[in-house]
C-alpha cells in the first residue's frame, strides 16, 4: 500500500522536527515556529516562560488511495511545545487531532411504508456537510474538557450542526434529519471518535492514529490539532492533507462526469466492437 | 476475481458478471429474445444500483442487437425506410424517457419506478406467454393443427392519415402508428433500458402487418439505433452508463448466444417459450418481493 510507505518517512521527519523544537525550548530561546495561531504570543514572552503551543505535520500532504482500499490508520505526529515540567510530571495534557472532510451539500431521504412497499416518502437538503469526521484523542474526551468548551471550538462528533438547505425547515424535522445523517455516518466509520488513539511517545511528542475508512471522500481535508491542559484549551495548529485516487477507473469515472457525450460515444463504439467481433468469431450467419 | 465498477461504485466479482452476462445471452440466443429485460433485474438482485442497471443496459443492448443486426444487413431482411421512420419515434421517446428517468432520479422515485415498471412489464409478458405456449401444448396434443392468426387485411390503423409506401414490406400505411410504436419503444429503451423487441416485433406483425421475413431485421435495425442515442443522452445528461460493467455483461453476453442459439435448434418451440414464461414470473416475483422486504436502514444519503 502507498500510504503505508508514505507513513515511515513521515515519522522520521516528525521525530527529527521535534526534537530540534524540543532542543530549541531547552534553549529558552525558541524562534516563533512557523505555524497558524489562535492568538498572538503574550507580550511579555521573553523572561517568562513561553507559550504552550502544538505543532503537527505530514511528510506528504497528499494520500494516494488504490480502488481497492480497505481502510487504513493514518499516522500523524505532533508535540507540544515549551511544556511545563509541573505539567508533564502530572500527565496535565491532553490532545485531541481531527480530520475534517471535505464540506459538500447532501440529501438525506427516508422511506415510509405505503401500500405495504417502502417507498422514499420524504427527503431533507443539507448544505456544506462534512462529508467524513475522524476524531482520535488521548482519553474519553468529557474528562478532557468541558461540552461548552466543545462547543465552543465545534469539536467532537457530538457538535456536528447540520444546516438545511432550505432554512424555513421546522426544527424538529432538522434535527431528526441530522440524527438519522449522523447515525449513518457513524455507521459507515465516516464519524468515528478513536478515544485513546492519541498516545505520548515522549514528554512532549505525541502520535495520533486516525482510523481511516475505506470510504473516505476524496478531495482536500484538513487535519486539526487541539492542546489541552486541565480543561483548558491551548493551542490548535492545522495543516491540509489532499485524498486522491489516481487509477484508470477513477479516470474513467472523472471521465464519466465531465465529458458525458465523448464517454457516451466510446461506450457506444466499444459495444458495436464487440457486437461484431462476436459475430466474426462465431459466424452466425 | 474482484473488479471496481467506476460509475456503479462498487466492487464486484468479474467471473459473476461475465456469467450473467453469458447466461442472459445464452436464452436469447435461446428464445431470440434480445435479453436487456432479464439483464436489468439480474443487475439489481446483485446489488448494482438500479439507475446503472438501465442506463448500462441500454448500452449493452447496442452490442447484442448490432451484432444481430448486421446479419440481416447482409441477407437484405430489413425495411430501411420503415425502420427509419420508427427511429425517429423512438428518438423523440428515448429522449423523453431519458428526461423522465432523470425527473424520477431527482426526486428518489428512480429505483422504485424501474422495479414497478419490470414488476408489471415482466409479468403481464410472462402471463401472457405462459397462456399462449400452454394452450399451443394442449392443442399439439390434441392433434389439432396449431391457429392460423390472421386478422382482417383492413382495421382502423389503416384508416389514419400521411400514408407512406414502404416496398419492401409491401405496405402503404399512414405514419402514424409507425412513430407511436418507436416513440414507446424508445420510452421503454429510456426508462427501463431495454431494447423492446419483444413488443415491437409483434406490433408490427399484428397492427402493422409487416411481412414475418423482414419483422425482425427492421425491429433490430431500429433498437440497434435507439440504443446508441440512448446510450449517449444517458451518459450526457445522467452519468449513469458504466463501461466496464457493460463490457463484461457484452463480452458474456457474445459469447452465451451462441450455445443458446445451438441449443435452441435442438428444443421445439412451445416448451421453450413455455420455460421462458416462467423464466420471467419468476423474475418478476423476485422484484415484487424486493418491494416489500423491510430495507437494512430506512434512510438513505445522497452525496
Amino acid at each position: 500500500m502507498r500510504c503505508l510507505r508514505a507513513i515511515a518517512p513521515l515519522s522520521v521527519v516528525a521525530l527529527g522536527g521535534a526534537l530540534m523544537l524540543m532542543q530549541a525550548a531547552q534553549a529558552q530561546e525558541a524562534p516563533e515556529p512557523a505555524v497558524a495561531q489562535a492568538d498572538p504570543p503574550a507580550a511579555d514572552a521573553g523572561e517568562a516562560s513561553p507559550r504552550e503551543e502544538i505543532t503537527i505535520g505530514l511528510s506528504s500532504d497528499v494520500i494516494e488511495i488504490a480502488t481497492d482500499f480497505t481502510g487504513m490508520d493514518l499516522t500523524i505526529f505532533g508535540s507540544v511545545n515549551n511544556p511545563r515540567a509541573d505539567s508533564i510530571a502530572t500527565g496535565g495534557y491532553d490532545v485531541i487531532v481531527v480530520l475534517e472532510g471535505p464540506p459538500r451539500p447532501l440529501i438525506i431521504r427516508e422511506k415510509k411504508r405505503v401500500l405495504g412497499m417502502w417507498v422514499n416518502a420524504d427527503s431533507m437538503s443539507f448544505d456544506d456537510v462534512q462529508r467524513s469526521y475522524v476524531l482520535a484523542s488521548t482519553g474519553a474526551l468529557q474528562d478532557i474538557a468541558t461540552d461548552e468548551l466543545y462547543r465552543q471550538l465545534a469539536l467532537g462528533v457530538d457538535q456536528r450542526f447540520f444546516a438545511p438547505a432550505n432554512p424555513r425547515e421546522a426544527s424538529w424535522r432538522v434535527e431528526a434529519f441530522s440524527a438519522a445523517l449522523k447515525e449513518l455516518k457513524e455507521r459507515d466509520g465516516l464519524y468515528h471518535e478513536g478515544t485513546g488513539d492519541v498516545r505520548f511517545l515522549s514528554q512532549s511528542l505525541f502520535k495520533a492514529s486516525l482510523a481511516i475508512p475505506s470510504n473516505i471522500p476524496l478531495g482536500t481535508h484538513r487535519a486539526r490539532a487541539f492542546l489541552f491542559k486541565n480543561g483548558m484549551f491551548l493551542d490548535e495548529d492545522s495543516t491540509g492533507l489532499y485524498v486522491t485516487k489516481d487509477s484508470f477507473e477513477q479516470w474513467l469515472f472523472r471521465q464519466s462526469q465531465q465529458n458525458g457525450f465523448l464517454y457516451g460515444l466510446v461506450a457506444v463504439l466499444i459495444a458495436m466492437l464487440t457486437g461484431w467481433l462476436g459475430r466474426l468469431m462465431f459466424r452466425r450467419d | 476475481m474482484g473488479i471496481y465498477l467506476p460509475v456503479a461504485e462498487i466492487s464486484v466479482n468479474l467471473l459473476v458478471l461475465l456469467a450473467m452476462g453469458g447466461a442472459v445471452g445464452f436464452l436469447s440466443g435461446l428464445f431470440g429474445v434480445g435479453g436487456g429485460f432479464l439483464i436489468t433485474p439480474l443487475l439489481i438482485f446483485y446489488n448494482i444500483p438500479p439507475a446503472v442497471a438501465v442506463a448500462t443496459g441500454a448500452n449493452q443492448v447496442v452490442a447484442s442487437s448490432f451484432s444481430s443486426a448486421l446479419s440481416h444487413f447482409k441477407r437484405a431482411t430489413i425495411d430501411v425506410p420503415l425502420g427509419l421512420v420508427l427511429l425517429a419515434g423512438g428518438m423523440a421517446g428515448s429522449a423523453i424517457g431519458v428526461f423522465i428517468y432523470g425527473w424520477l432520479k431527482a426526486r428518489g422515485q428512480l429505483d422504485l419506478a424501474i422495479s414497478l415498471l419490470y414488476v408489471v412489464f415482466l409479468g403481464v409478458v410472462g402471463s401472457l406467454m405462459l397462456v399462449e405456449s400452454v394452450q399451443a401444448l394442449w392443442r399439439k396434443r390434441a392433434g389439432r393443427p396449431p391457429e392460423l392468426r390472421r386478422g382482417g387485411q383492413h382495421n382502423w390503423i389503416h384508416k389514419l392519415p400521411w400514408k407512406m409506401r414502404f416496398r419492401r414490406s409491401k405496405l402503404y400505411v399512414s405514419i402514424l402508428p409507425v412513430l407511436g410504436l418507436g416513440a414507446a419503444i424508445g420510452l421503454l429503451a429510456g426508462v427501463m433500458g431495454v431494447g423492446g423487441g419483444f413488443i415491437m416485433v409483434p406490433a408490427l406483425i399484428y397492427l402493422l402487418k409487416v411481412p414475418t421475413n423482414v419483422v425482425i431485421g427492421t425491429s433490430l435495425f431500429q433498437i440497434t439505433f435507439v440504443a446508441i442515442f440512448t446510450t449517449i443522452i444517458q451518459a450526457t445528461t445522467n452519468q449513469t452508463v458504466d463501461i466496464i460493467l457493460g463490457l463484461l455483461l457484452m463480452i458474456g453476453g457474445v459469447i452465451g448466444a451462441q450455445y443458446g442459439v445451438k441449443v435452441g435448434q435442438r428444443l421445439q418451440g412451445e416448451e421453450l417459450r413455455a420455460m421462458l414464461a416462467v423464466l420471467i414470473i419468476v423474475v418478476a416475483l423476485r422484484l415484487a418481493f424486493n418491494l416489500f422486504v423491510t430495507p437494512d436502514g430506512i434512510f438513505t444519503v445522497i452525496d
